[in-house]
């Protein structure tokens, strides 16, 4: 099977001297939930926005869906972006705009700057937004303004204007990273509806181990910019774990 | 805080108090401002004003051209913060370092931001009467390159205080650059930017009176011209009239603010 994404010796440095991410070689299937664990600052937040160009990378190689997308850039990276969807730790919504209107944000990337500006959604789009925040269960906050939602309710915005991109592929940075036990239970059990039934492939960040082994096909574990562990949650034993993190933080990190 | 610090704190406002207070009677002593003479002449003044600024029977005849002079001024005053407003908002995108496309174009904006603040309205209305003449265009010309000046350096930072998650999400969907000036920064700066035109009404109307004067139009020259005939009653009546019209202005604005913030 072709894989969806493939990072031939992807590397990316801020400053002259500390590489943040070394040489990355990954082969990522379509429909799969994977994890990327590690301590802070090994580069997790950075390997995912290389994947969508948000950070630039400085050598490498990136092939989406069996193109090169090393090198695109204004319209063609606009058109690679609207292929990717994307999910913050801190939601990232407009807070003064209501729950819709946020969703529907999710289908700039199709519009001219004219279209956008003035609205132009068709209304196809506009049931396509409510019937996914109805599958999301947030549709009786459509008109809401997203500032008077709690924050799992926020992150499932986030979702459906990820969704709504049609997206091959959606990054999560941290999603769960600020929310409480249940919220977070409820947007993991979403993310891996998402992979199941649409058979989109998504890549989360994770600080919590236990989540990563619950719901993940396969865990990647990154420490200072080079790929460390990867393999199926089975595979990844206490050992694993502390190779990963370093054995002095991995005590901080399960209590 | 130690003892010691504490002590040393004190001392340091101490001395601030009075380095205050040694200027002051510097600048005293050096303009030769007798504070005392200055004191006594206040109800000699005071009585002036109680006797001659009376609105008096007659004035109030004069009361529907000073209203018309009077509108005049404050739709002058809106026009020219609205239009002005227009103009700040795209230098002050422009000028903004979180929404610039370059630098070049956020130094640009402040540089024409700054120019235009910098100089005072009555010397641009001055300015500017030489070259357009005695007409309301001067007026309002004047009032426009006051208000672009002070609301660019207010949208910049309006739009450098509002939350720049939102604009990350809105690129990383493939939302053009226009798209998340529209999409993002507007709706989160609007009731700020909303705030800050509010206000330079409010300010371009006391400045119209003073700029009218200058340039010959609205309630400004009609001030001057009752006041240079000694008809005390009618400049009387002219400023109740210009101070209940911006009270008034005033607990409007404050109720948009109360009501979009």
């Amino acid at each position: 099977m072709m894989a969806l994404l493939e990072m031939e010796n992807v590397s990316k440095s801020y400053h002259a001297k500390a590489k943040v991410l070394e040489n990355i070689n990954l082969q990522i299937e379509k429909g799969k939930l994977i994890s990327v664990i590690g301590p802070s600052g090994a580069g997790k937040s950075t390997l995912l926005r290389t994947i969508n160009r948000m950070v630039q990378i400085d050598g490498g190689k990136i092939i989406f869906d069996g193109v090169d997308t090393t090198y695109y850039r204004k319209q063609s990276l606009r058109k690679m972006r609207r292929d990717i969807g994307m999910v913050f730790q801190h939601y990232n919504l407009v807070p003064r705009l209501t729950v819709i209107e946020n969703v529907l944000h999710g289908r700039l990337g199709y519009k001219t700057t004219l279209q956008g500006l003035l609205n132009r959604f068709t209304e196809e789009e506009k049931q396509r937004a409510f019937s996914l925040l109805d599958t999301l269960g947030i549709v009786e906050h459509a008109y809401k303004r997203c500032d008077q939602l709690s924050g799992g309710q926020q992150q499932r915005v986030g979702i459906a204007r990820a969704l709504i991109q049609n997206p091959k592929l959606i990054l999560c940075d941290e999603p769960i990273a600020s929310l409480d036990p249940n919220a977070s239970e409820v947007i993991m059990n979403y993310l891996k509806r998402i992979t199941e039934e649409y058979d989109i492939t998504c890549i989360i960040n994770l600080h919590q181990v236990d989540v990563a082994k619950q719901y993940s096909d396969r865990i990647i574990g990154l420490n200072e910019g080079d790929v460390v562990f990867d393999g199926v949650p089975l595979q990844l034993t206490e050992e694993q774990i502390n190779h990963i993190y370093g054995i002095k933080t991995r005590e901080l990190i399960t209590v | 805080m130690s003892e010691k610090t504490y002590q040393r704190h004190k001392w340091k406002s101490a001395l601030f108090f009075i380095v205050i207070i040694a200027i002051t009677i510097g600048s005293i002593i050096i303009t030769q401002f007798d504070m005392l003479n200055g004191m006594q002449s206040f109800p000699a003044a005071f009585m002036w004003m109680i006797s001659n600024l009376l609105i008096s029977g007659e004035a109030l005849e004069k009361l529907p051209t000073i209203l018309d002079k009077l509108f005049e001024t404050v739709f002058m005053s809106i026009a020219a913060s609205t239009t002005g407003a227009i103009v700040a908002m795209f230098l002050g995108v422009m000028g903004s370092n979180a929404t610039s496309p370059n630098n070049v174009f956020s130094s640009i904006a402040r540089i024409i931001a700054s120019f235009s603040r910098n100089i005072p309205i009555v010397a641009w209305a001055l300015i500017l009467l030489l070259s357009f003449g005695q007409n309301s265009l001067t007026g309002y010309l004047a009032l426009f390159i006051g208000s672009v000046g002070f609301l660019t350096r207010a949208f910049i930072e309006s739009i450098d205080e509002i939350d720049h998650k939102s604009m990350e999400a809105l690129r990383a969907t493939g939302a053009t650059y226009f798209h998340l000036i529209g999409k993002s920064v507007i709706p989160q700066g609007k009731p700020q930017m909303i705030s800050w035109v509010l206000f330079m009404i409010e300010t371009n109307i006391r400045s119209a009176t003073l700029v009218g004067i200058l340039t010959g139009t609205g309630i400004g020259y009609t001030f001057d011209l009752y006041y240079k005939q000694m008809d005390y009653g009618t400049v009387a009546l002219i400023t109740w009239t210009i101070v209940i019209t911006v009270v008034i202005i005033e607990l409007m604005s404050n109720y948009i603010r109360r009501v979009i913030m």
